[in-house]
């Protein structure tokens, strides 16, 4: 069963398309890399998920379900109920994302006091558990511990504490660990991963890592501009991929994994607000752009589990098609 | 904390010497033979001159004036009046009272009405609501509170009668002075009516005095909850689904509350000398239209301490909002 | 190669930028223009004052404005208590308070700024010591302090502004030694410092630029903290002296009029408001096109 369906969504701010009619699913227990160049929507787009898109943003779709439940019909306090319980989400910079103002404790019960309730005591051992779950040395003392006082991992481990705390169905990860030491890096993401397994989670991974989407997410979809130019199974896309953009990205691998955001393979940059091509997105930037492509829009090609936005999809050698 | 609360003090003692150098020097900068501006126009016989200057220690050199001047300050002695020949502090302090009265209710006045204007302009950005606070606040922060007293006297007390003149309660009552506080006092009266009457001759000084802090705190809060609301912590706490207000109230206030409290503290001075103006236009017996008047009767010591004491008050009230941003801001208290 | 593109913004010098921000803040385009017709009131008064501000007109006390009962077009605002002309004392009122605005801001605006230059670039003993008295100064109300100054200069319109000119300075020394201290520490500075450059050189020619946007904004809140406090000295009769048309002092026996004249109350006390607001309006216009930032 699929856990989130979306088909078409679109989030606009006045003129400015930064979604795009986006579709894609994701199924219970099923680790979902979502990848892209700086500024093609990838943040955005999991915002809208969690409801967080704010005037003068709009978020449009044809469907937006999470397990049968249509999101954007129902009532704001309902859909509360489902935000911060069945779907978490955690965020690129942990330094900035806790309340300096409260202690760690505060900020974790409260997720749990509104979704779950409890006796203060219930409340408290259940934190303390959550800590120890993901990995903080100490937990009864942290908890009294302000953000000021943790470290850019310690920071990320309270943040992930917050968002299983009521036993998420679908877990969303803006690129959790971007902002942290290299060293660290991988003990958040192992940390992460052993919890989806844990829970059966539904995660939602979005980075610029690519070894790192191939090597843990099922399925990924690549997003350009606003729009997802390719989907389908993590192994696939990334031995065979369909789109000049995919191409693209894997081709420079050693420096997006490194962090770098900027494509050395691809010359300019992702279209903004008042530079939009007519045809294909990528036209401008696209070695193998024809005419066509500079003046019509791509459709979607191939089967659900496997498509791409492209008038000439590359073959298994990495070619245009004719 | 201990040792964040004991840097803070360390810090003001400089600034109190650097004001009583500053109120020494004053009486010392007057143009002239200081003794005789301060007898006035009549002149002044030799042997008065010399008693005089005794009395005020002119015949001594600088730095034992000085610090003659400062050890009196230190025991509570802040000279005698020429006028009355009443000791300066305690004219002030029987004055005191009527001015903390006036203040703190120009106070209230002022947080109630501005931190929520703000809050809520804030929160509702970009709305007719939001422009409307921006509008008025920015009118009440350009006020000339003097005249804006002047027109509400017009309105309110003359035109409309709904309020007294001026004064702190009608001459019909005979109110005993036991904490200063005409509020207080009149309760402890038992006087029918004398209450309503202390209230009612509140209103209108308090609107004027608290209207300059209240813009002020408006838009402080405005800016300041903006800033807050666009920041990640805010988005984590929306994420957790908590309800609006929660996010608005618990997680966006407490940190927009930091430099908002910070400009409260500074309104003090402001009401202090807002007080001036304000008490001299509503005869409201306290320490500004003391003040004003002393300067008018050429009360040199009067002007000295009045300005010494209004000033140290100030620097204790900054000092107490630095303790107080420092217990709202965690990061602050733990620093060293 | 056809693009649909929406309109981008064409790329401008900074004074075109500037001025394209400045125009689409409406409050602060309102303000101008009226600091502008203030200005030219206060220019030309003796031509646009339909009388002379200290004539009294024995037959016309107390006139009422012209369009109530009673009122006498010849006195638009009414007269006062010895039949003064209320339009024309405003107007040559306005010449007042413009120039000790001017006066008061321009002396403090130099100072502070030497004062803050020398602070920032000497550092060490001469700064702490001119921060400190910056402090001390911030500290006490600027009410408070211009009043003081003045009890014991003795009231007169130039001690006034001379008080107005000292209680303005911590601001413009503070941000002139923060821009100063930040400006410091770029290396083109030290290369300067290295190759020999004076100092004076270095802050007037290096420094100072840097920080000229902050200090025309805060130049343009000082002239209306200016306008506000001289009228306040005025009211209390420590600025100009009554018979000077001076806003302020207007309204300094304007009391017992409530009672009776409501336009001798109103009219000062309204101009007064207005000519603050627009300079306050301007100055948060100023602020918002010079730099988006510094919005603090
Ligand atoms: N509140 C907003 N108002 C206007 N535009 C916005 C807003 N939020 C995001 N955008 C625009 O939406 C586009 C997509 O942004 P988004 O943050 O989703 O990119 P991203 O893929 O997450 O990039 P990154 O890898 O840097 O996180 C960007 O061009 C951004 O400028
Ligand atoms: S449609 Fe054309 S321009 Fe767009 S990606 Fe495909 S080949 Fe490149
Ligand atoms: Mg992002």
């Amino acid at each position: 069963m699929s856990l989130l369906k979306l088909e078409n969504l679109s989030v606009t701010f006045g003129q400015f398309r930064a979604v795009d009619q986006i579709s894609y699913t994701v199924n219970e227990g099923e680790v979902l890399g979502i990848v892209g160049e700086s500024g093609s929507g990838k943040s955005v787009s999991s915002l809208s998920l969690m409801g967080l898109i704010d005037y003068p943003g709009k978020v449009s779709a044809d469907e937006l379900s999470f397990m049968e439940q249509d999101l954007l019909s129902m009532p704001e306090t309902q859909r509360r109920k489902i935000t911060g319980s069945d779907i978490a989400m955690i965020f690129q910079d942990p330094m900035t994302s806790l309340n300096p103002c409260y202690t760690v404790g505060y900020q974790i019960i409260e997720a749990l006091k509104t979704h779950q309730g409890g006796t203060k005591k219930e409340l408290k051992t259940r934190a303390i558990e959550l800590l120890n779950l993901v990995g903080i040395p100490a937990p009864e003392s942290r908890l009294s511990a302000y953000p000021h006082q943790l470290s850019g991992g310690m920071s990320q481990r309270v943040m992930i504490a917050i968002a299983i705390g009521c036993n998420p169905k679908l877990l969303i990860a803006d690129e959790p660990t971007t902002a942290l030491d290299v060293t660290i890096q991988a003990q958040i993401i192992d940390l992460l991963i052993d919890l989806q397994k844990q829970k059966q989670m539904g995660l939602v991974l979005i980075t610029h890592d690519l070894a790192l989407v191939a090597e843990v997410a099922h399925r990924v979809i690549v997003m350009y501009a606003g729009q997802i130019v390719e989907s389908g199974p993590a192994s696939e896309v990334f031995s065979t991929p369909k789109h000049p953009y995919t191409q693209a990205l894997l081709a420079s691998l050693p420096e997006s994994a490194a962090g770098k955001a900027r494509l050395e393979a691809l010359p300019g940059v992702v279209p903004g607000q008042y530079d939009r091509p007519k045809g294909c997105l990528l036209s401008p930037r696209c070695p193998y752009a024809t005419d066509h492509c500079r003046n019509v829009v791509p459709d979607n090609q191939g089967p659900l589990e496997r498509q791409v936005k492209c008038h000439t999809p590359l073959d298994t050698m990495g070619r245009p098609a004719a | 904390m201990f040792q964040f609360i004991f840097r803070r003090l360390s810090l003001v003692i400089p600034t109190f010497i650097g004001i009583t150098l500053l109120t020494f020097t004053l009486i010392r900068l007057i143009p002239g033979d200081p003794i005789e501006v301060m007898a006035g126009e009549r002149g002044v016989s030799a042997e008065r001159h010399a008693e005089l200057s005794a009395q005020l220690g002119f015949d001594q050199p600088l730095y034992v004036q000085y610090f003659n001047y400062v050890s009196g300050v230190l025991q509570g002695d802040l000279g005698n009046s020429l006028v009355t020949k009443e000791p300066v502090l305690s004219e002030f302090l029987t004055l005191f009272p009527a001015t903390i009265e006036l203040a703190f209710c120009a106070a209230m006045f002022a947080i109630f009405i501005g931190l929520p204007a703000g809050i809520i302009a804030a929160v509702k950005r970009g709305t007719l609501f939001d422009h409307s606070v921006m509008t008025f606040s920015l009118t009440g922060y350009s006020m000339p509170i003097f005249w804006w007293a002047l027109l509400l006297m017009l309105i309110f007390s003359v035109n409309l009668g709904w309020t007294p003149v001026s004064g702190r309660i009608d001459v019909v009552y005979w109110i005993d002075d036991v904490t200063g506080f005409m509020l207080i006092d009149s309760i402890l009266s038992g006087e029918v009516g004398a209450l309503s009457s202390a209230i009612s001759h509140l209103i209108l000084p308090s609107i004027v005095l608290g209207t300059i802090p209240m813009a002020v705190i408006a838009r402080m809060t405005r800016s300041s909850m903006l800033e807050v609301l666009s920041e990640d912590y805010i988005r984590t706490a929306r994420a957790k689904g908590i309800a609006p207000w929660r996010v608005i109230i618990i997680h966006a206030l407490r940190n927009a509350l930091i430099p908002v409290i910070t400009v409260i503290g500074l309104q003090v001075g402001i009401l202090l000398s807002g007080a001036i103006l304000t008490e001299t236009v509503f005869a409201w017996p306290g320490i500004g239209k003391w003040l004003i008047e002393s300067i008018g009767r050429r009360d040199y010591p009067v002007v000295q301490g009045g300005i010494l004491i209004v000033a140290s008050i100030i620097i204790v009230v900054n000092l107490l909002v630095d303790v107080a941003y420092g217990i709202v801001n965690p990061r602050i208290r733990h620093s060293r | 190669m056809t693009t649909e593109t929406l309109q981008a913004p064409v790329p401008r010098t900074p004074l075109q930028e500037f001025w394209h921000y400045f125009k689409g803040n409406k409050g602060a385009v309102t303000g101008l223009v009226f600091i502008l017709i203030v200005c030219f009131m206060a220019l030309f008064a003796d031509i646009v004052a339909p009388h002379s501000p200290s004539d009294q007109a024995r037959d016309a006390l107390l006139l009422p404005p012209a369009w109530m009962d009673g009122g006498n077009w010849a006195y638009f605002l009414g007269t006062d208590d010895v039949g003064r002309d209320i339009l024309s004392r405003i107007i040559h009122g306005a010449r007042l308070s413009l120039s000790v605005g001017l006066v008061a801001v321009t002396a403090s605006l130099m100072i502070g700024i030497l004062m803050g230059l020398v602070a920032g670039y000497c550092k060490g003993v001469v700064d702490t010591i001119i921060m400190r008295v910056v402090d001390i100064m911030l500290a006490m109300p600027s009410l408070l302090l211009a009043i003081a100054i003045v009890a014991i200069l003795g009231p007169s319109i130039v001690n006034a502004a001379l008080a107005i000119s000292i209680v303005s300075l911590p601001h413009y020394v503070r941000l002139t030694r923060a821009a100063t201290m930040a400006e410091m520490s770029r290396d083109y500075v030290t290369s300067s410092r290295v190759i020999g450059a004076s100092p004076l050189r270095l802050m007037f020619v290096c420094i100072l630029p840097n920080c000229v946007a902050p200090l025309i904004v805060q130049a343009t809140l000082g002239f209306s903290t200016a306008i506000l406090d001289m009228a306040a000295l005025g009211f209390l009769g420590l600025g100009a002296q009554p018979p000077t048309p001076e806003w302020g002092s207007m309204l300094a026996d304007a009391l017992q009029f409530v009672q009776r004249a409501w336009w001798v109350v109103t009219f000062p006390g309204l101009m007064i408001l207005l000519t603050v607001l627009a300079f306050n309006l301007m100055g948060d216009g100023l602020r918002d096109a010079l730099d988006p930032k510094l919005k603090q």
